[in-house]
């Protein structure tokens, strides 16, 4: 409850505001118009900031939010309570249409791809007979509660920020929960989610809803509040100016969008009464501003406003340690173990010419610590993206417990309880050494979107905190839990990968170059945790360069070179054998 | 329908596409080179277009003092990158290129309104203006932003589109405007008629086309100006100047949406904001081309401009949403198409 605290105080100033004396009716517009702008933005935060889909199309669903309830409202009577879930779900739907052909988009074609059909719905606003074309529909009533019609902009206005708050607090409560994290690892690439169980294109399709509905309650709140719509706030601009207003609060922070309205709004404002008196020109002027603003802002506080706010409040939110007494069942075991874990048969694999992995077989089994090494270039990290299925294998077969996995997405993989680490590490820099942990077991947790966003996640959530707490705890990083994953130092990042593995409970472990960046001593413990992770019952594949580190600690060792299996044995074996020497240190050595 | 108007909307789908096939190269050379998404094409086609009609009119356009101090600012830009280390031959480039260009550009124009010099002269003089304007926004916004990711650069993009519309008011007012034709020859064959003006849009295009083509496929230095895109610091450190690399697309890019601007112009009438439609069927047919292909980007921009001729015919009413509903299919295809690269950002 204590975090909560500030968003009651705020809550309570919104309420008092129209109840101070004195306050001039415009102001209440003004802020009326924040609370609107703020609720789109609040969106463009999650899809954007958080999740990494640029949006200019925004503005396309607060427009089906507005025409759906001034169609049903003005020209149907239809209660404007009863076209509230209607507008919603014509914005959800209209997501649902756009999301499957945009979100799958890479890079810079989403955000084009999202200003192309926000014209395209413009134009089509604009020019549908049943929309009232270009004049748009007028006559639309007002919101009512019993005998209390909400006419002018003083009563409304609770209206607007009732939804403003109430979507806060359901956002930062998604965004704090098991789907959340899924939706804050978009950003940076997909593979490490992936592989820990998170289906990438639907977490993106899921935040793509959920902004195109908060701007379609936008909408429906515009079309009761001005009470006559038509195309022109719907438009590109429109749409431009949403993203502005995300960008100059904080992209990435919730209360950035509401600060962001609040800034924009009331620029817009000044900008458009005193401009022309400065310079005497025609319409338009504080376009020019906006943009210059824009770049400014660009190259000044690429983070935006808020954290920049924040970063000076005198008192620092206290982290809440886990309760690591509460227990997460194990993961759900085949019953029937067989002694070999994973078994590569003959796999190869081709880029067009190239071939990385030549027919290679070796095998994996129960309590077994197999150490994979060869020279730079042998193939090994294409080896694990193969077995974890990042990569599909060109022909050859990868079987787990005795089962093919044949083609299987790498959410498949980690399911069968097979888990990895990544060479060039792969962690979200901006999410806590907790919460990154966290994603691991991802798939030990079951609450989805909409419970989470009720709080009613809050048993499932703690059982995969602590299980994420433990796992950090042993590996050796307790003190820095947390702290952001990104002002670890490389080596610990390596051991916050680990910890993130161990979270999926698995049967074998993958680590590629877990030694790498890592001093003497924290060698020495990661090869007793190994240890006793193999005491434990779990096998372990590793990569790794340090031969020192790699003869202590391996029951076996198979060498690559330039994607062929040169040789297989114990460590003495491998240190004697003529093969590996001369690949290691050339012919006649 | 028959064959004459059959005829005739080809005709002029091909012009119009031929248009959209120059920004659509422009925009993909920008792309090529900076990674910059270049949102205010549009605006120098109505720049170029519009200071060309005016200084027609005998009025001197805004734009030339647009480029005066915009230019001023980026060279303040470089004296402050400078500024640890004053080099004299350096300054002078700096202010030769941002400062005396412009500045003489202006002063010629100013007095060729005077003088309703021949249109040859306006050409040149709206294509110098624009060139300039473009070369002092990749200074001022762009190559302060060079190492940060395709989207804020993409939003910085929109941002220069904004103040370049709003100024596009602010200088050419809310009217509509044409420029006189650049060639007055015309012959009919059959039904239709060929112009001057339509049969130097379409030579453009094609030398455009090809000239883009050869010199990034072929020469060393069109080579090195795509390794700028794909690697800056590599680029960089096998001896590729990037800042250059930049200024040269941008000039090019701001040139040939200048270019592409007066050819239209004594065609149709454009407004201020017409250019971000225009800009935007170039995009089309540049993301066809996956901001990758001349070719390709030039042969969608022509189904564009037949599409776009076809349902201003049928459904003029539903025109641009058909135009540009036709990118959701080939995103669609795209996206089924693209592999699963992971894309690193920050």
């Amino acid at each position: 409850m204590r975090e909560r605290w500030p968003l009651i105080i705020f809550a309570v100033i919104v309420a008092a505001v129209p109840f101070i004396p004195g306050v001039p009716p415009f102001w209440i517009v003004l802020l009326d118009n924040i609370g609107l702008s703020a609720l789109v933005a609040m969106g463009l935060v999650l899809l954007t900031g958080v999740g990494g889909l640029t949006s200019f199309g925004q503005a396309a669903f607060v427009g089906f939010g507005a025409y759906t309830t001034a169609v049903l409202s003005a020209q149907y009577g239809v209660s404007p309570w009863l076209t509230l879930p209607l507008s919603l779900l014509v914005s959800g739907l209209a997501a649902v249409l756009l999301g499957l052909v945009t979100v799958r988009l890479s890079g810079h074609y989403l955000p084009l791809g999202t200003l192309a059909w926000g014209l395209g719905l413009y134009y089509l606003f604009s020019k549908l007979a049943f929309l009232g074309r270009n004049d748009g529909i007028s006559g639309i009533p007002p919101l009512s509660i019993g005998s209390l019609r909400m006419l002018d902009p003083g009563t409304i206005y609770f209206a607007i920020w009732a939804a403003v708050l109430i979507s806060a607090l359901l956002t930062m409560n998604l965004l704090d929960s098991r789907t959340g994290r899924a939706i804050r690892a978009l950003r940076r690439g997909h593979i490490a989610a992936e592989a820990f169980g998170v289906y990438s294109p639907r977490a993106k399709l899921l935040v793509f809803i959920y902004a195109a509905v908060l701007a379609g309650l936008s909408g429906w709140l515009y079309a009761h509040f001005t009470r006559a719509v038509n195309p022109t706030p719907f438009g590109a601009q429109a749409g431009i100016e949403y993203l502005f207003v995300a960008v100059v609060g904080g992209a990435g922070y919730v209360w950035g969008g509401v600060l962001g309205a609040a800034i924009v709004v009331v620029l817009k404002e000044i900008l458009q009464s005193y401009l022309p008196l400065l310079l005497h020109g025609e319409g338009q002027l504080e376009t020019i501003v906006f943009g210059i603003l824009l770049i400014a802002l660009l190259q000044l506080a690429p983070t935006g406003l808020w954290p920049w706010l924040t970063s000076r409040l005198p008192f620092k939110p206290a982290a809440k340690k886990p309760d690591t007494s509460i227990q997460l069942p194990a993961r759900v075991r085949s019953a029937s173990a067989p002694s070999v874990l994973l078994q590569v048969d003959n796999a190869r694999k081709q880029f067009g010419g190239v071939v990385a992995v030549n027919n290679v077989s070796f095998d994996v089994q129960a309590r077994e610590i197999v150490a994979l090494i060869g020279p730079n270039g042998a193939g090994k990290s294409t080896t694990f993206n193969l077995i974890t299925g990042v990569l599909p294998p060109t022909s050859g077969n990868i079987s787990v417990l005795g089962k093919a996995v044949g083609n299987a997405p790498p959410q498949d993989v980690v399911k069968l309880g097979i888990s990895r680490t990544f060479q060039h590490v792969k962690l979200v820099p901006d999410m806590t050494v907790l919460e990154n942990v966290a994603i691991g077991a991802h798939l030990r947790g079951h609450s989805n979107a909409l419970s989470s966003m009720f709080r009613l996640d809050r048993g499932d959530e703690a059982k995969l905190l602590a299980e994420a707490a433990r796992q950090i705890e042993r590996v050796g990083l307790g003190d820095q839990m947390h702290q952001l994953a990104g002002s670890l130092s490389l080596g610990q990042q390596r051991i916050v990968e680990i910890a993130r593995a161990l979270c999926v409970d698995p049967m074998l472990l993958l680590l590629d170059e877990p030694a790498a960046g890592l001093r003497h001593m924290e060698k020495q413990r990661l090869g007793a945790l190994l240890r006793d992770l193999r005491a434990g019952g779990m096998s372990v594949l590793l990569v790794e360069h340090d031969m020192g580190f790699v003869m202590d600690l391996a029951d076996r060792i198979v060498v690559l070179d330039f994607g062929t299996k040169i040789a297989e044995g114990t460590p003495a074996a491998i240190k004697t054998n003529p093969e590996v020497i001369k690949a290691y240190l050339g012919a006649t050595a | 329908m028959n064959t004459t108007i059959l005829l005739f909307l080809l005709q002029d789908g091909i012009t119009n596409g031929a248009i959209y096939a120059l920004l659509g190269l422009a925009l993909v050379l920008v792309f090529a080179v900076t990674r910059v998404i270049l949102i205010p094409q549009g605006e120098f086609v109505t720049y170029g277009a519009l200071t060309y009609a005016s200084l027609a009119a005998g009025r001197t356009p805004g734009t030339a003092k647009l480029a005066v101090v915009i230019g001023l600012v980026a060279f303040a830009f470089d004296l402050y990158a400078m500024r640890k280390t004053l080099h004299m031959p350096k300054i002078l480039r700096a202010f030769g290129l941002n400062v005396a260009f412009p500045v003489v550009v202006m002063l010629a124009t100013m007095w060729a309104a005077d003088q309703r010099m021949p249109a040859g002269v306006s050409l040149v003089l709206s294509l110098l203006i624009v060139a300039s304007i473009g070369l002092s926004l990749y200074r001022i916004v762009f190559q302060p932003l060079a190492h940060t990711s395709v989207l804020v650069l993409l939003i910085a993009s929109v941002g220069v589109h904004l103040a370049l519309q709003g100024l596009g008011l602010l200088f050419f007012g809310a009217e509509g405007q044409r420029g006189p034709t650049l060639l007055t020859a015309s012959a009919t064959l059959g039904s239709l008629r060929f112009t001057g003006q339509g049969m130097a849009v379409y030579g453009i295009t094609v030398a455009f086309i090809v000239g883009l083509w050869l010199f990034f496929g072929l020469t060393l230095y069109g080579k090195a100006l795509r390794a700028t895109a794909v690697n800056r610091l590599g680029a960089r450190l096998v001896g590729i100047r990037t800042t250059l690399s930049g200024q040269i697309a941008f000039l090019l890019a701001s040139t040939i949406g200048a270019l592409s601007g007066i050819l239209i112009v004594p065609i149709t009438t454009l407004y201020y904001d017409t250019g971000f439609l225009i800009g935007l069927k170039g995009f089309i047919a540049a993301i066809i081309g996956g901001l990758i292909s001349y070719p390709l980007t030039a042969v969608a921009a022509l189904v564009v401009g037949i599409v776009e001729a076809f349902s201003s015919f049928y459904a003029s009413n539903f025109k641009e949403v058909i135009v540009f509903t036709l990118l959701i299919p080939v995103l669609l295809l795209r996206s089924l198409a693209a592999p699963a690269v992971e894309e690193e950002k920050d």
